[in-house]
């Protein structure tokens, strides 16, 4: 790799042993990736994915006292995966008790490490750091290094941004000495699509089972999706924004989708429409029967598959605010049609601490919370993974969660369904 | 006996019993039980992947496509490597990912002491992950050799 004179004496120890090894890391990870040069990071702020003060994660706490103790920290402000822990989401006293004195025992430790390394604030906890709520929304063509597969997809496709899917701690580490390796999704080759996908579905694909699909079909390369401008239009509106943010979590999870371009719809597909296809692309074809036998595959992973849901999540990703106002509409218009007055499953809706900031400003909260549903700023994810959840019936839209845990996938129309008049 | 050639990502030689997985490795899901329980011999968590979930992945030869799941998984695979319970190494067919390789780098640059190091190669071919099988003898050479008994 070819480096700058200021970059080969950071590399040669010049600024001290700790940033040299930080500077070996970031260029050793480019090498790995025929990267020939470093690039500097052009956003004003980063994001992390590590949020949680995971009892294992002992080495990390350590790596991070060495950075901290020798003033390597990030040259930008960041935010930060979410909280994995929030006294309002149901929860039994095992669960309580293990989550406080085992898994999650470092959370208030870390979080001074955090603060230390360049946290934004006490609030930057939300995988969708990029919402105009909280603040961290990057331009398009700046340059990145964030971790977080949703918000990696999401900046890329939706923003225009260019960041690859960075690993946690090389994110920090890229952010300390202020460059990434020019290497796949930063390059204009890297951004080219290799598959192009053809949406012929009689109705509005189901987002997150769309995102499946092709996550699962083309994995870690870049598909051009055709078809789809139909469903949900060609302006990157708040339901366009809140459908792409759920859709790429979706590509990113249930495979490694790193960049997808929507056609007539996301910035780059506007800009360059289809000179962004490589020659040789493949093709998929996702129609009706295509997204039902994607569905029908999904293994169920409750011990009783019969069992009654015992907790619902809704949010991973976190919801737009726009969402939050949406499900409120629907729960209450579902509950009424059933005769009900709460939901008769205990069901948590996540978002942003900000966006629920804003929500609570609004009389929406008020009406969210007569039909007994739990806002959190929480993350599921790290929410259901431990063993005590592993037996534990829960449903969920979120194609990430049920990639994750033994959550089990419906889609809105069917969660509606359940949590307002029961399913089992 | 057959033998498949790699790129060498982390070097190291070392003979090991062959753990295969024909999909990708979720690394959180895999490891976290182990880590976070104090299980040295690092049995897999990840219920959505049947070669190897309950089997023993520290010490193995593990096989494998690529890893895939959450943006943690380097950060997973330092700290495994840091508490002596990764796998014996690890070999990819196709070109590493982004989050293993940046664990292996990191792991190699910060980590020190023989346990806590991981050979590594990738770009194995599909041939190799369609040969190899559970509890084969997997033997690393120099120069990214891998040999299959």
């Amino acid at each position: 790799m070819i480096l700058t004179e200021e970059q080969k004496a950071i590399l040669n120890g010049e600024k001290g042993e700790t940033l040299a090894k930080v500077m070996e890391s970031v260029v050793r990870y480019g090498e790995l990736f025929g990267a020939e040069k470093l690039i500097p990071i052009t956003s004003e702020y980063t994001h992390l994915v590590t949020s949680f003060g995971l009892k294992a994660l002992g080495p990390v706490y350590d790596l991070m006292d060495k950075l901290i103790a020798e003033g390597a920290i990030s040259t930008q402000k960041f935010s930060v995966d979410p909280r994995p822990c929030d006294p309002k989401v149901p929860k039994n006293f095992l669960q309580d008790f293990i989550f406080k004195n085992f898994m999650y025992s470092k959370q208030d430790f870390y979080e001074g490490q955090l603060k230390q390394l360049g946290l934004m604030d006490d609030n930057a906890f939300t995988c969708t750091c990029y919402m105009d709520e909280v603040g961290n929304k990057p331009k398009k063509g700046d340059i990145l290094s964030w971790a977080e597969s949703s918000a990696v997809v999401y900046a890329n496709s939706v923003l225009g941004a260019r960041c690859n899917r960075n690993s946690g701690i090389i994110d920090i580490m890229q952010s300390v000495v202020g460059y990434v390796p020019y290497f796949g999704l930063v390059t204009d080759e890297g951004r080219k699509a290799t598959w192009v996908i053809e949406v012929k579905t009689t109705k509005k694909p189901e987002a997150q089972l769309l995102g499946s699909a092709i996550g699962m079909k083309v994995m870690e390369d870049v598909p051009y999706v055709k078809g789809l401008d139909k469903w949900i239009g060609s302006e990157l509106d708040d339901a366009a924004c809140t459908y792409l943010k759920d859709f790429g979590a979706a590509t990113a999870s249930n495979g490694a989708v790193g960049l997808y371009h929507i056609d007539n719809l996301t910035p780059e597909a506007k800009e360059l429409g289809e000179t962004l296809i490589a020659e040789n692309a493949q093709v998929y074809v996702i129609d009706d029967a295509e997204l039902q036998r994607v569905y029908d595959n999904y293994p169920i992973m409750w011990k009783n598959k019969d069992a009654k849901p015992k907790l619902c999540f809704m949010g991973c990703p976190h919801m737009s605010l726009e969402q939050l106002k949406s499900w409120t509409d629907k729960v209450e218009a579902g509950l009424k049609e059933a005769g009900n007055s709460k939901v008769v499953i205990p069901t948590v809706f996540t978002a942003a601490p900000k966006v629920l900031e804003q929500f609570n400003k609004t009389d929406y909260a008020a009406r969210l919370s007569a039909t007994g549903v739990i806002t959190s700023y929480i993350c599921p994810l790290m929410y259901m993974n431990n063993p005590l959840c592993g037996p534990m019936p829960v449903i969920t839209s979120s194609n990430k969660l049920r990639t994750y845990t033994t959550a089990r996938y419906y889609t809105d129309d069917e969660i509606l369904v359940q949590i307002t008049k029961g399913g089992n | 006996m057959k033998e498949f050639k790699g790129r060498v990502v982390a070097p190291g030689q070392i003979t090991a019993e062959a753990l295969v997985s024909h999909g990708g490795l979720n690394t959180l899901a895999s490891f976290q039980k182990a880590l976070q329980f104090g299980d040295k011999k690092a049995t897999c968590g990840d219920q959505n992947n049947q070669d190897l979930f309950n089997k023993q992945m520290a010490g193995k030869a593990l096989c494998l496509p690529q890893t895939i799941g959450s943006t943690t998984g380097g950060l997973v695979l330092y700290c495994a490597c840091s508490m002596g319970r990764q796998p014996a190494c690890m070999l990819f067919s196709k070109p590493i990912d982004s989050l293993a390789g940046a664990g292996v780098i990191l792991a190699d640059v910060w980590l020190e002491g023989a346990e806590t190091k991981m050979p590594v190669i990738d770009s194995l071919g599909e041939e190799f992950l369609e040969y190899v099988k559970d509890g084969m003898k997997i033997t690393i050479k120099e120069d990214g050799v891998v040999a299959v008994d």
